[in-house]
């Protein structure tokens, strides 16, 4: 199959400005996916609001816009530049986004450009939260159960089912005003009746918590020939509840037996499947410490922030061969980067252990120090 | 307690010695597996071994009752990095130490492994003696020296007697040279009704059970010695449906005339990738193998290769032209390890309905 030889210049979007939860992490990514393309003889157009990265320096890109990400600038360099295609998937949620705009704008149809690697219709499904429970349950893989009530008998029989806790939204209050965790019954009545009041259509949103079971990630390749493989999983040694960028993160799985491991990897992989996801894909779960169940919590169509450490832990350029896919080749096609003369359709195993601590800069800011949660 | 790895080009690893206290002599090969140690303990096909686990922490969510491929340990030690002496995880019993020492088998610990593989990759396969006793280095090279290096063990580990685990579905008759159990968990998934049988039955026998088809199991040692299995299969290979796996896919390519060698220093690991040339698809398959077919001696003998590594591009499955035969050198059960090509024991029933 090989290398999509229509293609002759691609642009690629960047992640913009470093900001919290969207970090330097994506400089990597886009270098390394810009390298990936432009070897191939491929002229590559790099467009990012950041000029204080890796990725704006001269030699990296062909061409390089510092110009603002929005769809009025990328629809004025498509127009000039006349792509043959665009890679939306290596800079984060802001590249991400901007393609979704532009392909529902109609301004990727209008000027002929193609969206490469993974496609528009995918990250619809993986990004939003309905779509993608439907799509799971359709699969037959668990994702936490949850209700809309407007009583608080269904609030008691949502529980009878789940059990305890519960994590209670009221819906269109501010700031999801008189919501909270229920461990009991006292607390579901008082938090449920509250909720309820509180809301200005009487509405609230039910969900089981996972919080305290295992985080565990999974980052998986796919090409179009569905040749799947995992790079490295990932224990959150912090579990459910404490944000993995807040997390002490190693890789690989530390406390999974091997049953557990395929349970998990087999759920990945299925689920990059039936999104057709073609290049790398971060997939979450929640894993049960005293049982085999698990949820998927959430699901990254994309290079995402653990993509650089699973690159790092595996020694595996993710965004690399991801990049490669994108125009057009399959796994088995490519080589492994680092030994140079096997192929790159293998799983890394490791001999050691990646610990991720995180840091945080409260030098940085004069206010008081919050504790870490879920956002 | 001081343990010792001593290698026959006379390199000595000092670390801690842990589960039996005693001395063991065998051969050295290393599994690349992060997961699964228990697994790869209880696999028959270790018979004669000793392993190194590449990865270096061995032990961490401990041992249970319920995932083990055989009730024994047939390798003949252990060596890691570190053990975890506080397992974390639901089903954990005890710990691979306590294991360990229950199954009788000599382990060292706190030994730089990752030098010890790079060993085995330069020079192949290795004897080794080890051992958690006071030796002097006049002992250990008599150990060595006194090791009688046998291949035939797949006559040791199976079972003795015909077992029959009742199933509605396809009777297979499933030889034992080593069965894992998930191979079993898999045909019993699939609802079939199974006869194990041992390594040396005869196809009158077979004939006599009357069965659906042939499932040829994994096992340990060199192919060429199950010289009885060899002459069977020649014969049932006409009659019945056959899937070999991994002893059994040697074994096979043995019986249809074809030759089979010894790899430097084997696949052992969950992570080879395999491509299957009907499809055009990789798996990523669970390996542990020390031989190979070779690919050029199968080839004017009705045989197509239907898989090869990506690694070596070694031999990774085959099937007649004709009949209903065919095999894979890597381990579709997993136990450890993915399951990705477990569809082939799909083939296998489909093989039997005559699709």
């Amino acid at each position: 199959m090989g290398k999509n030889q229509d293609l002759k210049k691609v642009i690629i979007i960047g992640s913009g400005p470093i900001v919290i939860g969207q970090a330097a992490e994506f400089d990597y990514s886009g270098t390394q996916a810009c390298k990936a393309i432009k070897e191939e003889g491929i002229e590559t157009i790099l467009v990012n609001s950041n000029p204080a990265t890796i990725m704006t320096d001269e030699n990296i890109a062909d061409k390089v816009y510092i110009e603002p990400l929005n769809i009025e600038t990328l629809e004025y360099i498509i127009k000039s530049e006349k792509p043959d295609g665009i890679l939306a998937g290596f800079g984060g949620q802001t590249a991400l986004n901007l393609a979704m705009r532009l392909k529902e704008n109609g301004i990727l149809d209008k000027y002929n450009v193609k969206l490469l690697g993974t496609g528009s219709e995918t990250i619809k499904k993986a990004e939003d939260r309905e779509e993608f429970k439907r799509l799971m349950l359709e699969i037959g893989e668990p994702v936490p159960a949850s209700i809309i009530a407007t009583s608080l008998k269904e609030c008691y029989e949502f529980v009878e089912e789940n059990g305890y806790p519960v994590i209670i939204r009221p819906a269109y209050t501010l700031g999801g005003t008189g919501g909270g965790i229920a461990n009991n019954e006292e607390e579901l009545k008082e938090i449920c009746q509250r909720g309820l009041i509180n809301s200005p259509i009487g509405q609230i949103l039910l969900e089981q918590s996972v919080a305290g079971w295992k985080e565990i990630e999974y980052e998986v390749i796919r090409d179009k020939k569905d040749n799947c493989i995992v790079i490295c999983n990932m224990e959150n040694i912090d579990p459910v509840g404490i944000h993995t960028g807040d997390s002490i993160v190693v890789a690989p799985s530390q406390t999974l037996r091997d049953s557990e491991y395929q349970m998990l990897r087999k759920a990945a992989i299925k689920i990059i499947r039936s999104l057709e996801v073609e290049g790398g894909c971060n997939v979450q779960f929640a894993l049960d410490p005293s049982s085999n169940n698990y949820v998927v919590i959430e699901v990254n169509p994309r290079v995402s922030r653990s993509s650089a450490l699973a690159s790092k832990a595996a020694g595996y350029p993710i965004a690399k061969i991801a990049a490669k896919i994108a125009i057009g080749y399959s796994l088995d096609e490519l080589k492994n980067y680092v030994t140079q003369n096997s192929s790159a359709c293998f799983e890394p195993s490791l001999d050691y252990v990646v610990v991720k601590i995180p840091k945080w800069p409260f030098d940085k800011f004069n206010r008081q120090i919050e504790p870490l949660e879920l956002r | 307690m001081k343990g010792i790895l001593y290698l026959e080009d006379g390199t000595l690893y000092t670390g801690i010695g842990i589960g039996k206290k005693g001395t063991s002599v065998g051969e050295l090969v290393f599994n690349t597996s992060m997961t699964g140690y228990q697994e790869i303990l209880t696999d028959p096909s270790y018979a004669g071994q000793i392993i190194t686990m590449t990865y270096p922490l061995i032990g961490n969510y401990g041992v249970n009752s319920f995932e083990k491929e055989s009730n024994y340990v047939y390798a003949r030690g252990f060596v890691v990095k570190n053990i975890c002496e506080n397992p974390s995880n639901y089903m954990s019993e005890k710990t691979i130490d306590e294991m360990l020492k229950e199954m009788g088998i000599v382990g060292i610990s706190g030994v730089d492994t990752r030098s010890i593989t790079k060993k085995i990759r330069n020079c192949g396969a290795l004897k080794c003696v080890i051992t958690n006793e006071e030796l002097s280095e006049e002992e250990l090279k008599l150990h060595l020296k006194n090791l009688q290096q046998r291949e035939d063990w797949m006559k040791e580990v199976g079972t003795r007697e015909i077992i029959h685990i009742p199933g509605e579905g396809h009777r297979v008759v499933l030889v034992d040279f080593g069965v894992k159990r998930n191979i079993v968990r898999n045909l019993m998934a699939r609802n079939c009704d199974i006869t194990i049988v041992p390594y040396n039955i005869t196809f009158e026998e077979i004939e006599r059970i009357n069965p659906d088809g042939i499932l040829l199991s994994n096992g340990p040692g060199d192919p060429k010695e199950a010289t009885e299995a060899i002459e069977m299969v020649k014969k049932t290979m006409l009659k019945y449906p056959i899937f070999g796996i991994c002893l059994g896919h040697q074994i096979l390519g043995l019986a249809v005339g074809g030759d089979t060698y010894k790899l430097k220093y084997g696949h052992r690991g969950g992570n080879h990738g395999v491509k299957d040339l009907d499809l055009d698809r990789v798996f990523i398959t669970s390996q542990n193998h020390g031989f190979a077919v070779d690919e050029e001696s199968i080839k004017d003998k009705d045989m197509i290769v239907t898989h090869i590594n990506l690694n070596d591009n070694t031999v990774e499955g085959m099937r007649h032209k004709t009949l209903p035969v065919f095999s894979v050198q890597f381990h579709p059960e997993g136990a450890p390890g993915p399951q990705d090509s477990a569809y082939l024991f799909d083939k296998f029933i489909n093989s039997m309905k005559g699709e």
